[in-house]
């Protein structure tokens, strides 16, 4: 199959320029990937050098991140220190130079783990006609979505409030067994609390049965406990090549009950 | 199949190749311009073999499209000697054994000039890090991270980078 590569100046040329067939390129570390192996589904990748995708600023209380955006511009990026952990998680080194916040919202589990913290923390997904969606209608929708990502946006800071982890059989870098996000706001009296897995479905998840039992608790040990016995009600994990299913069904609870403990993994 | 010209700096020499449309920049510099010491190992980002500079970044060639290094400058493992000098990097995984097969070895050099450039003193956890995405099948890691902060060593004796 022959492939055609169009770059456009505007994130808006470009997403004008997509139909059916065609693949926007971000960072290349899955689209690329596509390309070296058989016949890819698409014939033509459309790339844009828009200025304002690698854009990071404040937007109110939170701050807006551009699609293009990588990880490693994010670990460096200041008032958004409590995501450093987060885009570290990603691949190694190079692969983070590559990848992108954009990028990494479409990739498949086990990937992805950027949006699990972007999930737990309620982010909005601004697309390239303007429209904002919440980052759960987005991750629904994903498939049949048209137009291309612009930004992400975070509402609020979560500094302190924030807690993640990424449990992987290789470190320091490896595909999850399950990657974990929680935001709990609100000290002793938890309100609005948000708990996001990965690889614990097609997509990022929230466990919300569990959010609903940390409402107004504290991280006591009772109360993690009972969090954690419905934390994988709703998710639907596949087997890979990382884990099965099973697996992580037994070892979510667990790493879930660390993170909210703050014990080590 | 279409070709594209593509125009970029490899190793400081501006280089100029017809690129089939869609090429990753591993075949370009392998099969366009004849530098073979990036290597093939998985093709999708997994081991590292690949890696390079690009205007001074650690990528990983076979997840780069081709066209996307137009302008730009390409550093490979084959830029690290200068004349018969070995590269005080080379030099250290040459005394220290950190080269068995040596598949792995161009693409460790480069995460690991990638590192000292930004980090010329290490910690070892730091080296580690820096060498996640490159996987070795033979010196079980060890020799690697120990020549890497050999070589930190003298190139901080050295100022140079």
């Amino acid at each position: 199959m022959t492939i055609t590569i169009d770059t456009y100046p505007t994130l808006g040329e470009a997403a004008s320029a997509m139909r059916t067939g065609s693949q926007f390129l971000g960072g290349g570390t899955m689209v690329v990937r596509g390309l070296n192996f058989a016949s890819p589904d698409f014939d033509k990748v459309i790339r844009s050098t828009d200025s304002a995708l690698s854009e990071i600023r404040p937007e109110g209380n939170g701050i807006k991140l551009g699609a293009g955006v990588t990880m490693a511009r994010l670990m460096q990026a200041s008032g958004a220190e409590f995501l450093e952990p987060v885009a570290r998680a990603v691949g190694g080194p190079a692969v983070r130079n590559m990848a992108t916040i954009g990028g990494n919202l479409f990739v498949c589990s086990p990937f992805g783990d950027f949006g699990v913290a972007l999930l737990a923390l309620d982010a909005l997904v601004q697309m390239s006609d303007g429209q904002m969606l919440p980052i759960e209608d987005f991750y629904r929708q994903r498939e049949n979505l048209r137009g291309l990502v612009s930004a992400v946006i975070i509402p609020r800071s979560a500094h302190g409030a924030f807690r993640f982890r990424k449990v992987v059989r290789t470190k320091p870098k490896g595909a999850a067994v399950v990657t974990i996000a929680a935001h709990l706001p609100g000290g002793n009296r938890i309100s609005g609390a948000r708990i996001a897995l990965g690889a614990m479905g097609s997509t990022p998840l929230r466990a919300k049965d569990a959010e609903r039992a940390l409402e107004g608790g504290s991280l006591d040990a009772h109360t993690v406990q009972r969090v954690c016995e419905m934390c994988c009600n709703g998710l639907n994990p596949q087997d890979d090549s990382i884990a099965s299913a099973w697996y992580r069904r037994e070892v979510a609870p667990v790493h879930l009950r660390r993170l909210l403990l703050g014990e080590e993994s | 199949m279409t070709k594209t010209p593509i125009q970029f700096s490899l190793n400081g020499t501006e280089t100029g190749v017809f690129a089939d449309t869609g090429a990753n920049l591993l075949d370009v510099l392998r099969r366009g311009a004849g530098d073979l010491s990036a290597k093939q190992g998985c093709a999708q980002g997994g081991c590292g073999a690949c890696s390079v500079l690009i205007d001074g970044e650690l990528h990983l060639a076979c997840l780069t499209l081709a066209e996307t290094v137009e302008g730009k400058q390409v550093q490979t493992a084959a830029d690290l000697e200068d004349g018969p000098d070995l590269h005080p990097l080379q030099k250290a995984f040459v005394e220290g054994f950190a080269a068995q097969c040596g598949f792995c070895s161009p693409g460790m050099l480069m995460a690991a000039k990638a590192l000292l450039r930004s980090n010329p003193n290490p910690t070892r956890d730091q080296v580690a890090d820096a060498i996640s995405g490159n996987i070795c099948r033979c010196t079980g890691y060890e020799p690697i991270i120990n020549a890497i902060l050999t070589a930190a060593v003298e190139m901080r004796g050295r100022g140079a980078a």
